[in-house]
């Protein structure tokens, strides 16, 4: 690769170092926990770059270490989102009970604990 | 069009999914939604990348991706679904921490397909970075994973020389990344992820558990720097915007935690709270000898239902004794009886930010009747009651009071304001900054000790028969 090559990446960098920090200051800070771990989904798609290292790797080596990293990335994006989606579900039921909550209470426990189990 | 510009293409859409992704968590509304098209981003990328030449035509191994992806996917998809809400964030930090070591392993593993032949210097800066960076998050997250999952004490962890050891392991780092770089030497690669391995776990052992989310979200931060230099290696613009948005979003996000904490970021990371507090810890022994006032749950049931406000204060305590449906069902109650309730949730309750938030989300306590710290502090001398359910620190005077506590200058939910002070406890153990609240022997303080939800339960029969 040339040095031309280099600044261009370099340049990609910079600029999306100013995204994500534009993107991210407008976040409230109820939605802190969910966008951490957001944010751990997204950089889990280095699997993508795993992918890439075992299409390139020979010998017993460098295949046990790309099969490694291949196994690590899908945890890291797998259950990233996963376990966003899951924060992220208990957001989502808010106006429903409080159209509820007039009606009765104290079945809440129950009901969420169904539709946590039910969904997905 | 080439095979090559089409995965460009679609690589570039990811991109900006993924940006599409954390601009949707912004709000409540569109948080779900943008988490699933990130979710569909990764897919489509991913997908995509099976139609690379040298992955298609390699055989085993794409044979072996494949299965490494099924394992992968067999043990994330039930642990992300199983996994209890309270135990969310050691989730998050293990699942970071194996990214970090995808990060280094790509690295590595494009170092050793490279030799023979020295490459050019600014190709192993990038790998040693990569490989650098990648092993601290590894093992800074498992060791995070275990003071949050209670493997291990979370406490600060200090010993003797802490401070030389750790200046000496960096130091040492430093030399091999310089001879890697000189010399382009495999071994001496490796020894050197050995010791950011190494580094990793000293970094975080001093860092106290109450400090451990800051820690995370800053080990997430690495990570996605980790995984933009291995973007650099591999040349894929993918992996450097969605690996850099991490990384700037992540430090960003740190910095707003240790703000809401009042601290700055290198003081929970190099100050020297484990000697504090252990210097707390004499007090701690005079102090367990003083008396506190211990209720009955009737009394302090009654004291509830003929109150007219009341405030709870939640903390990681009911998180743990996974008593926030039971919380729930006893301010729903008071609030039949005519008192008015609302919850006081701090900024950094639970043990991470907005923990508080999702976990009553979850036992659908609704929006209107949670109050930010900033809102619901004027209200706090109106309060009759502030009932602190599993919470100690967040409520402790110590960090507006004494100038040598060591959460000195952290906001506080002023609890000590309202007239009478509820605390519901498992025991006089002091909470998980490991200080002392004085608060606890305030004479208009009253506590019943037990599990939080067993309390809950029987606070929750006395006032539906008061």
């Amino acid at each position: 690769m040339s040095t031309t090559g280099i600044v261009e990446f370099l340049t990609i960098f910079v600029l999306a170092a100013f995204v994500g920090n534009e993107v991210i200051s407008k976040v409230p800070s109820i939605l802190h926990t969910p966008l951490m771990s957001g944010s751990n989904a997204v950089h889990g798609i280095v699997l993508v770059g795993t992918m890439l290292v075992m299409g390139q790797a020979h010998g017993a080596v460098q295949v046990t270490l790309a099969f490694l990293a291949v196994v690590l990335a899908t945890l890291n994006v797998v259950g990233g989102f996963v376990v966003t989606d899951r924060m992220l579900e208990m957001f989502k039921a808010k106006p429903a009970d409080r159209a509820a909550k007039g009606a009765g209470q104290s079945k809440g426990g129950s009901a969420s604990g169904a539709a946590d189990g039910g969904a997905k | 069009m080439t095979l090559a510009t089409w995965t460009d293409l679609v690589y570039l859409v990811a991109a900006v999914g993924f940006i599409y992704a954390l601009k949707g968590l912004s709000s409540p509304r569109h948080a779900r939604r943008g988490n699933l098209v990130g979710a569909a981003a990764a897919a489509l990328a991913i997908a995509f990348t099976f139609s690379n030449p040298a992955l298609r035509s390699s055989g085993t191994n794409l044979v072996l991706a494949i299965v490494a992806m099924v394992v992968g996917a067999a043990i994330a998809v039930p642990t992300a679904r199983l996994v209890k809400m309270t135990a969310m964030p050691q989730m998050v930090a293990i699942f970071n921490g194996v990214g970090g070591g995808a990060a280094a392993l790509i690295s590595l593993t494009v170092f050793l397909i490279e030799d023979p032949g020295k490459p050019a210097v600014y190709r192993i800066g990038e790998v040693l970075f990569g490989v650098l960076v990648g092993c601290v998050s590894f093992s800074g997250s498992a060791i995070a994973f275990a003071k949050l999952q209670e493997l291990m004490t979370g406490r600060p962890v200090t010993y003797p020389g802490q401070q030389v050891i750790n200046a000496l392991v960096g130091l040492a780092i430093l030399g091999l990344a310089l001879a890697t770089l000189v010399t382009g030497s495999t071994p001496l690669l490796v020894v050197m992820a050995v010791l950011a391995l190494a580094l990793g776990v000293i970094f975080v052992l001093p860092i106290g558990g109450a400090d451990v989310p800051v820690l995370i979200s800053l080990l997430n931060a690495f990570t996605g720097l980790a995984v933009a230099a291995s973007g650099f290696t591999l040349n894929s613009n993918l992996l450097i915007v969605a690996g850099t948005l991490v990384g700037a979003s992540g430090i960003l996000l740190t910095r707003m935690m240790s703000q809401a904490m009042g601290r700055s970021l290198p003081n929970i990371l190099f100050s020297a709270f484990g000697s504090v507090v252990t210097a707390g810890g004499g007090a701690d022994g005079s102090g367990e000898t003083r008396p506190v006032k211990a209720g009955t749950p009737e009394d302090i049931g009654v004291l509830l239902a003929y109150a007219r406000k009341v405030v709870i204060v939640p903390g990681y305590g009911l998180a743990v004794a996974q008593a926030q449906h039971t919380i729930r069902e006893l301010a729903d109650l008071l609030t039949d009886k005519g008192v008015e309730v609302f919850y006081a949730i701090h900024p950094v309750a639970g043990r991470m930010p907005g923990h508080m938030n999702v976990l009553l989300a979850e036992a659908n306590v609704p929006y209107d009747e949670l109050k930010e710290m900033d809102e619901a502090n004027p209200e706090m001398s109106t309060a009759d009651v502030a009932l602190v359910v599993g919470a100690n620190d967040t409520v402790n005077p110590a960090a507006q009071t004494s100038p040598g506590s060591p959460i000195y200058g952290m906001p506080i939910i002023h609890a000590d304001q309202a007239e009478h002070v509820i605390f519901l406890k498992r025991s006089m153990r002091p909470g998980f900054a490991g200080i002392d609240n004085e608060l606890l022997f305030d004479p208009k303080t009253t506590l019943l000790f037990g599990d939080a939800k067993d309390s809950l339960t029987k606070l929750v029969n006395v006032v539906k028969s008061s």
